[in-house]
C-alpha cells in the first residue's frame, strides 16, 4: 500500500511512545545500572565494568539453564506447530461445530498462568491426580516430584495443553481466508490431498504460521509462572529454565549484579531471534 | 479416512478438558476427601468452597481487583493504540520502521527481568498497590500487541475511504470516530480480546506491584496456600472461578475470533 510522507504522524504515535517508554526505558536502565555495579548495601554502589557479564557467561549454571531453555523451546515448537496445523485442518470449517471447537479450544488460553500451574500440579500427582494415577495404573512409573524425566514430560505436556490452541486459532484464520474457488479448481484438476495442502493451504498459512512461531518462541523463552508453580524448577535443578534461574538469583540470593547481567544477555538473545523473524515477516509482506 | 476427520479435534478437546474436569471434580470435594485418595466423582458433594469464596471479602475482592485492572488496561491499550496504528498504517514518517520494531521488542521483554525495577519505579511514582499501576505496567506488552493487530486491520481498509471522507468535509476526529472505527469494529474486538487475555493471565507483575488494596485473585490464591496449609478444595474452587470470566469473554467474541482473525494480522 502506498503511504504518504507525513512527519506530523508522530503526534499520533506520541502517547503510545510515552507510556511504553515509561515502562520500558526506566526499568531497562535500572537493570543496566545494576549490571555494571556492585553494592555493599546502604545504597552505596561502585562501578564494576563487565565483571558480572564475564562471570555469568563463564558460569556452568547459566550454560545449563540456557541449554534447558533451548531444549524446552525447541521441543514445544516441534510438537505444537505441526499438531496445531493438523487440528486446524481437520476441524469443521464453519457453522455451529466450528464455533463450539473455537470456544472450547480457546479456553486454556484464558486461564491465569498460576492456575494452569496449580491445575497441572494436582492433575499430575501420582496418588490423587488423574494423569499421574493413570500413568502409574498403566504400569509406567511416574512421579514428577522425584524423577527428572517425569517432570520434563509434565512441563512439556502442560505447555502443549496450554498453547497449542493459539497455533490452531491462527492456522484456522489462515485457512478461512482461502476462497472456496481454489478448492473447486483443485478438485477439477484432480489434485491430491497432499497437493492441496502443499500448494494451496500451506502458502496461505505461511504468514500466520510465522506469527504463531514468533509468539510461541517469545512466550516459551520467557516462561516462568507455570513451571515454577508446577515443579519449582525441580527435582533438583532439572526443570530450572532461564526465567526461574533469574528470579532465584535476583530475589532468592540477592545477586543483583549477576541477575541483571543475566537479564541483559537474556533480553539480547530474544531480541536477536525476534529481529530475524521480524525481517522474515516484513520481507514476506513486500513480495 | 474422510469420515474419521472429526476424530482429531475431538481427541484434542478431550485432552484439553480432562484437567479442567479434574479441577471441577476437586472443587466439589472436601479437602479430606481429596487427600484421601483417587476417585472419579466427589462422593461427598459439597459447595462449601464456593460459598466461602463468594462470601469472604478477601477472596471475592481478589476477583474484583483483577477485573478492574484488566478492564482499565484494555481500555487504555486500545485507546492509545488506535491512533498510533492508524499512523503506522497510513503514513511514512521519520524512524517509523525502527519505532515499530522497538515497540514489538517490548512484547518480548521477559516480566521476570523487569519485576524488581517495576516495583521501584511505581513506588517512586506513588502508584504502588493501585489498580492503575498494574494496568499501566501491563501496557508494556499489551500496547505493542494492540498496535500490531490494529495496524493489520487498518491496512485492510482502502485509503479511498479516508480520502472520500475528507472531500465530504469530515474533520479528522469526526471521520475517525463516526466512519473509521465502525469499519474496523471486529479488529477492535479482537484487539480488546487479546489485551484482556494477556492482562488477565499475567501474574508476576500484578503480584509484584500490589500488596493489599489491589491484590489480584491469583495472589490471594498463592497466599492462602501458604498460610493455612493446603486447602485443596478451596484452591480448586478459586481456580474454577478464574476460568469463568475468560469463558464469558470467549463466548462473546466467538464470532469475531473466526471472522476477525482471518481479516487481521493475527
Amino acid at each position: 500500500m502506498r503511504k504518504t510522507l507525513n512527519n506530523k504522524a508522530w503526534f499520533m504515535v506520541l502517547p503510545v511512545l510515552l507510556i511504553v517508554a515509561l515502562n520500558a526505558i526506566v526499568p531497562l536502565m535500572t537493570v543496566v545500572n545494576y549490571s555494571v555495579q556492585d553494592t555493599f548495601g546502604n545504597n552505596l554502589f561502585f562501578f564494576e565494568g563487565t565483571r558480572w557479564f564475564r562471570e555469568v557467561l563463564a558460569s556452568e549454571r547459566f550454560h545449563d539453564s540456557l541449554l534447558r531453555q533451548f531444549f524446552f523451546t525447541f521441543t514445544i515448537l516441534v510438537i505444537e506447530v505441526p499438531l496445531g496445523v493438523a487440528i486446524a485442518l481437520t476441524m469443521p470449517r464453519r457453522g455451529f461445530w466450528a464455533s463450539v471447537c473455537l470456544v472450547l479450544m480457546a479456553l486454556p488460553l484464558l486461564i491465569p498462568w498460576n492456575v494452569v500451574g496449580a491445575m497441572w500440579n494436582i492433575y499430575a500427582l501420582p496418588d490423587i491426580g488423574l494423569l499421574g494415577y493413570g500413568l502409574n495404573w498403566l504400569g509406567i512409573p511416574f512421579d514428577y516430584t522425584q524423577q527428572p524425566v517425569s517432570a520434563w514430560f509434565t512441563v512439556i505436556l502442560m505447555d502443549v495443553w496450554h498453547w497449542t490452541s493459539l497455533v490452531v486459532l491462527l492456522a484456522y484464520a489462515g485457512l478461512r481466508s482461502i476462497d472456496d474457488n481454489y478448492y473447486r479448481a483443485a478438485q477439477i484438476d484432480g489434485a491430491s490431498r497432499w497437493a492441496v495442502f502443499r500448494y494451496i493451504q500451506l502458502p496461505k498459512m505461511k504468514h500466520v504460521l510465522t506469527i504463531a512461531i514468533l509468539l510461541r518462541f517469545m512466550d516459551s523463552f520467557m516462561i516462568y509462572t507455570e513451571p515454577f508453580v508446577l515443579t519449582g524448577g525441580g527435582p533438583g535443578n532439572a526443570t530450572t529454565v532461564l526465567s526461574i534461574d533469574l528470579v532465584k538469583a535476583a530475589l532468592g540470593e540477592f545477586n543483583l549484579g549477576v541477575a541483571a547481567a543475566m537479564s541483559i544477555i537474556y533480553f539480547l538473545m530474544t531480541l536477536l531471534v525476534c529481529w530475524l523473524f521480524y525481517t522474515l515477516i516484513t520481507q514476506g509482506e513486500k513480495e | 479416512m474422510k469420515h474419521r476427520r472429526w476424530l482429531v479435534p475431538t481427541l484434542y478437546i478431550i485432552f484439553l478438558m480432562l484437567p479442567v474436569y479434574w479441577l471441577l471434580n476437586m472443587s466439589f470435594k472436601t479437602t479430606n476427601e481429596i487427600l484421601g485418595g483417587f476417585s472419579w466423582f466427589p462422593a461427598d458433594f459439597t459447595v462449601d468452597s464456593y460459598v466461602k469464596i463468594l462470601t469472604d471479602p478477601t477472596w471475592y475482592m481478589g476477583y474484583v481487583n483483577s477485573i478492574i485492572y484488566v478492564v482499565l488496561n484494555t481500555v487504555i491499550s486500545v485507546a492509545f493504540a488506535l491512533p498510533a496504528a492508524y499512523a503506522f498504517s497510513r503514513y511514512r514518517f521519520l524512524g517509523d520502521k525502527h519505532l515499530f520494531f522497538w515497540l514489538l521488542t517490548n512484547r518480548m521483554a521477559p516480566p521476570a527481568v523487569f519485576a524488581l525495577p517495576f516495583l521501584q519505579l511505581y513506588s517512586a511514582l506513588g502508584l504502588f498497590d493501585t489498580h492503575l499501576a498494574v494496568a499501566l505496567a501491563h501496557c508494556l506488552f499489551n500496547i505493542p500487541l494492540a498496535v500490531w493487530i490494529l495496524e493489520g486491520f487498518i491496512s485492510g481498509v482502502p485509503r479511498e475511504i479516508d480520502e472520500t471522507a475528507y472531500l465530504d468535509g469530515y474533520s479528522f476526529p469526526r471521520f475517525f470516530t463516526k466512519i473509521f472505527m465502525p469499519l474496523i469494529g471486529s479488529g477492535i474486538g479482537v484487539t480488546a480480546f487479546f489485551c484482556f487475555m494477556f492482562s488477565w493471565v499475567e501474574l508476576l507483575l500484578a503480584k509484584t506491584l500490589t500488596s493489599v488494596e489491589a491484590k489480584p485473585i491469583a495472589a490471594v490464591m498463592t497466599r492462602t496456600a501458604s498460610t493455612s496449609g493446603y486447602e485443596l478444595g478451596l484452591l480448586a474452587a478459586a481456580g474454577v472461578l478464574t476460568i469463568v470470566p475468560g469463558a464469558i469473554v470467549i463466548y462473546f467474541v466467538r464470532n469475531y475470533i473466526a471472522k476477525g482473525f482471518a481479516m487481521g494480522r493475527v
